[in-house]
């Protein structure tokens, strides 16, 4: 036990003598934190729009009117001509065009019919659908008021309940993501590039040789790490609530519990990297690559699961940031409890014991 | 009379409150074998970065090939080679490889290189090897090929850090009898070490204590000077006075 | 000069290839990547799984229900008999939207012509919500404009004349550069500009300070290389490095997706050449400034996140707050992505995107300047 616990401090001593990399471990998540939650926003805005109308009559106007007025859109202008919206579109200076026929008024009086055309820089086809639904409503609002009747019957209001996030803030779909990718990141970088190091330099073989069980050995070796990657939760939690706003609706013990829990998985997978590699520079690529990507598009983060084909969900299933995700959405912000969220902790303590199986294993495989 | 191909006046180096170098003076003649002794931590490694133009002095001067070590240290690098303690070089390239690289960094061309590299793996008794990863040598291979490196281009001076550490005292002899070829061949040779035995083998040695020169001479004189038969004698005397470095 | 810039591209490369990981990484993590990922993306709002707590349980109200689950935007989930239920369900993450019809629906919609609906959205994801809800105001809508044709001769004649008056004008959307609205084709460019940084990134980043914590540096440093010279031929094989992957992804892409440069494809693989030379100049202080490998990847992941999320490829840049924005104006990661989606999608012409390629230009010459001055041969 005495010798666990010298190997223990140990490491500790070793990792606060380096105080830069300590600043970074800990300056990396706030700054991360601040900056993503500030910035990242879903929502679409500043529609650069553009009217091309060649017989402008009194209906024309009115639309452009509140098509300029509307909060969704930034007016830009009349177009001289077709021509022009082309070519302003194509230097990407244009999201959508608003294009009228000849003689609208007209048409509308005497047939009862007519048309209008939207023009939507679709490359985004998220913000070419919502700029063309936002003009839609504009323009048929502005229908509405046109009409003789004050009040058109058979309406059926909607009254709407936004549960959870009542401000639609995208900081709490996504502070949960950022602090699932960072910590993911950290800790995988943290323990492969150290044991790689050792081997790197050859002391490995003087490490397994001391008389502490390998099992014990790794995961004196981890404690450090996950003292600060618990504190980097700590501080990321902290800004979210504090400076964020993201509420802690939940069980703050549960929250911690899970994080620790993560943490350990996001250790030992660095662990199971640092077996596979020989040097460090590739245990950064290794984890990097696998760490990041995976994490940013399978995990919920951004883009949900359920809309994924079949294969890409199974897929996520074996990224572990997706369960740690939904529990902290589950917890923190829908304010559940721990009955709600026992099988996402299953999935988590199931693959932190497979992989710490699979060091173990290569890790013997290695010394024979 | 010959040149001084190095000749420093109260060259210091201080790493904040820390004196590493402590206003040395000295000088080394054209084909001298100089070395520079002193136990680990007497200051050795950084005097000689400081001649090799890599660190900065904090204070004092110095000339080496003709050059100023503060303001002309880039024109020294083309007169000089280099030993660093890790004797560097790089260990996923092939033992040609590193040849070559250092030969063409020299300004050497492809024809003199592959000419000059089977001469020197002939002389070393390389041949074999000439396609070894550097990593997979042997300790005291590693020394010679890297000496061997450093001289490739037949520079005025070449700086030798602790060239002989961690091997048996038969292959430092056979280094030891390729930095008198190098002699021979007319480079000044520069050579820290903390083994006082290898004092013998120079023309005259400096004694670093604490940062300070606290001797210089010929051995022989030395020895005659402190009443005794061993440099290893000669050194105990004077680190008794010492602070750092484990005497 | 020339020569000894030779001997080092050399040296760079036969390093590069005598290691295990990097040049597989280099030919299969952009095909890995380009096969995979463009699958996940989408913020278009399907299968969103929706409650309906009927209390009236008339026809009406059914064929509400039945036009809900006809819109192919929702799967029906439940039909639970009150909406404490309903919120289970949500809490247990089995419903995303509960819609509540009160039970005098039909009576109301007949006898007074007017009524009402309650939605409640888990709005954790705003967008969804925000769409989500959006979609059901419109049905609801349109159910109501059914309906008011159906039932428009129980209307005084008087209302009904004005109403047959109700001129129509027809919406006509044309959505260009993508007419299918497909979601992969605006992110594949990204992917592009994602693999060029990570790779061109991180393998910079690490690469001098493996030198120096080998000691291989100092070895360098003695010998007459001039800085400029050093850092050149580091630069080299990485924009080689970089074109291999830019190659193989734009083939990837063609093969696997059938997308392909509406713009020119020299373009393409110009800006990308000036781009890499910004993202490895980057790397390259990095190295400069760290000690440790541990602290060249901390701090290149850092700033390769800040890249990536704040460059526009996730979430609009126009989206973003000011000072956001600003940071989005001095990343190369944004000018490239908006780039490479205007010569992909758009059509756009070198000419076009001569602004973003100005911005590339600039930014790469402050980085490798930068990166050549904080490399000390001399400490």
């Amino acid at each position: 036990m005495k010798q666990f616990i010298a190997f223990v401090n140990k490491e500790f001593r070793h990792i606060l003598r380096d105080n830069r990399t300590l600043l970074i471990i800990f300056g990396i998540p706030v700054v991360q934190i601040l900056l993503f939650g500030f910035a990242i926003n879903m929502e679409v805005q500043d529609i650069r729009v553009a009217i091309y109308d060649p017989t402008p009559d009194a209906l024309t106007t009115g639309i452009t009117e509140r098509i300029r007025q509307s909060a969704y859109f930034n007016y830009q202008g009349n177009m001289q001509s077709m021509v022009d919206v082309e070519v302003a579109m194509r230097k990407g200076k244009l999201d959508l065009a608003v294009v009228f026929p000849q003689n609208f008024r007209e048409s509308l009086v005497h047939s009862g019919k007519t048309a209008i055309q939207l023009l939507s820089d679709s490359s985004d086809p998220n913000r070419g659908s919502i700029s063309t639904t936002y003009a839609t409503a504009v323009i048929a609002r502005f229908q509405q008021e046109q009409a003789d009747l004050i009040q058109i019957p058979f309406q059926i209001q909607t009254e709407n309940r936004m549960i959870y996030n009542p401000l639609m803030k995208s900081s709490y779909m996504f502070v949960p993501g950022i602090m699932g990718l960072v910590m993911m990141i950290i800790c995988t970088i943290m323990t492969s590039v150290s044991i790689v190091r050792e081997k790197e330099r050859g002391t490995m073989e003087v490490l397994l040789a001391s008389p502490l069980r390998l099992g014990t050995m790794i995961f004196a070796k981890t404690i450090p790490y996950m003292v600060i990657s618990f504190i980097d939760f700590i501080i990321i939690l902290l800004l979210s609530y504090f400076v964020l706003g993201v509420p802690v609706n939940g069980s703050l013990l549960l929250l911690f519990l899970v994080a620790i829990l993560y943490i350990m998985l996001s250790l030992s997978y660095g662990l199971t990297v640092s077996t596979m590699v020989e040097k460090q520079l590739n245990a950064v690529i290794f984890s990097a690559i696998t760490a990041m990507i995976p994490v940013l598009m399978l995990s919920g983060m951004i883009f949900p699961i359920d809309n994924m084909p079949h294969l890409l969900q199974a897929l996520s299933v074996i990224v572990p940031a997706r369960w740690f995700i939904d529990v902290v959405r589950k917890v923190m912000i829908q304010g559940l409890g721990i009955t709600m969220v026992w099988k996402e902790i299953l999935m988590l303590i199931g693959m932190t014991l497979f992989l710490l199986g699979v060091t173990i294993a290569k890790t013997k495989k290695r010394l024979e | 009379m010959s040149e001084k191909v190095i000749a420093v006046s109260n060259l210091t180096k201080k790493f904040g409150n820390f004196t590493a170098v402590d206003h040395i003076t000295f000088d080394v003649e054209e084909g001298e074998i100089f070395g520079f002794l002193g136990a680990n931590g007497a200051g050795k490694t950084t005097a000689m970065q400081m001649l090799c133009g890599i660190s900065m002095p904090t204070a004092g001067s110095g000339t080496v090939a003709g050059y100023d070590i503060i303001k002309e240290n880039e024109r020294i690098k083309r007169n000089i080679g280099y030993m660093s303690q890790k004797f560097s070089l790089y260990e996923d390239l092939k033992v040609w490889e590193n040849i070559r690289l250092f030969g063409g960094i020299y300004g050497l061309s492809d024809k003199e290189i592959a000419k000059k590299t089977d001469a020197l793996l002939e002389r070393l008794n390389f041949r074999e090897e000439r396609n070894t990863m550097v990593k997979y040598l042997p300790l005291g291979w590693k020394q010679k090929l890297a000496f061997s490196v450093a001289i490739f281009h037949e520079p005025k001076i070449v700086f030798l850090d602790e060239p002989t550490g961690g091997v048996d005292p038969a292959m430092r002899r056979q280094f030891w009898e390729m930095i008198y070829e190098a002699a021979d061949q007319g480079i000044t040779v520069f050579v820290t070490t903390h083994y006082m035995d290898e004092a013998e083998y120079c023309n005259r040695v400096s004694i670093m204590v604490d940062g300070r020169i606290d001797a210089l001479d010929t051995p022989a004189e030395l020895r005659h000077r402190f009443n005794t038969d061993s440099m290893d004698e000669v050194f105990r005397q004077l680190a008794r006075k010492a602070k750092r470095g484990d005497a | 000069m020339m020569k000894t810039l030779k001997f080092l591209i050399e040296k760079e490369f036969k390093q590069m290839f005598r290691n295990p990981l990097i040049p597989k990484m280099i030919v299969m993590y952009p095909i890995m990547v380009l096969l995979v990922f463009p699958w996940a993306v989408s913020f278009e709002i399907k299968n969103i799984r929706i409650d309906v707590v009927d209390h009236s349980k008339s026809t009406y109200s059914r064929r509400l229900t039945d036009k809900i689950e006809a819109s192919g935007y929702f799967i029906l989930n439940d039909t639970p008999p009150d909406y404490r239920t309903a919120m289970w369900n949500m809490e247990q993450g089995e419903t995303d939207m509960i819609l509540e019809i009160p039970p005098s629906f039909d009576v109301d919609m007949v006898k007074n012509r007017a009524s009402g609906v309650g939605m409640a959205v888990n709005s954790v994801n705003g967008t969804q919500g925000l769409l989500g809800s959006n979609y059901i105001t419109q049905i609801v809508n349109d159910f109501s404009s059914e309906l008011r044709s159906e039932l428009m001769h129980t209307l005084p004649p008087q209302s009904r004349v004005s109403l047959m008056r109700m001129a129509q004008i027809d919406i006509v959307p044309q959505y260009k550069y993508n007419p299918s609205l497909d979601y992969k084709n605006f992110m594949i460019p990204g992917f592009m500009v994602l693999l060029l940084t990570l790779i061109c990134g991180i393998l910079p980043a690490l690469n001098i300070v493996m030198e120096k914590e080998n000691g291989t540096i100092q070895q360098i440093n003695v010998t007459p290389v001039s800085r400029i010279l050093f850092i050149l031929a580091k630069l080299i094989p990485f924009w080689v490095v970089g074109l291999v992957v830019m190659i193989i992804s734009v083939s990837a892409a063609y093969l696997l997706y059938g997308l392909w440069p509406a713009g020119s494809l020299l373009a393409v693989l110009f800006c990308a050449i000036v781009f890499i030379l910004s993202i490895s100049g980057l790397g390259l202080i990095i190295s400069n400034y760290s000690e440790t490998m541990q602290q060249a990847s901390f701090l290149v992941m850092f700033f390769i996140l800040i890249l990536i999320l704040l460059g526009g490829m996730f979430t609009p840049v126009s989206s973003m707050p000011a000072w956001a924005q600003l940071i989005a104006a001095i990343n190369p990661f944004s000018y490239l992505t908006n780039t490479f989606r205007m010569l992909y999608l758009n059509g756009s012409t070198l000419a076009d995107v001569s602004g973003n390629l100005l911005a590339l230009g600039a930014i790469a010459v402050v980085l490798n300047g930068w990166a050549v001055i904080s490399y000390k041969k001399r400490g």
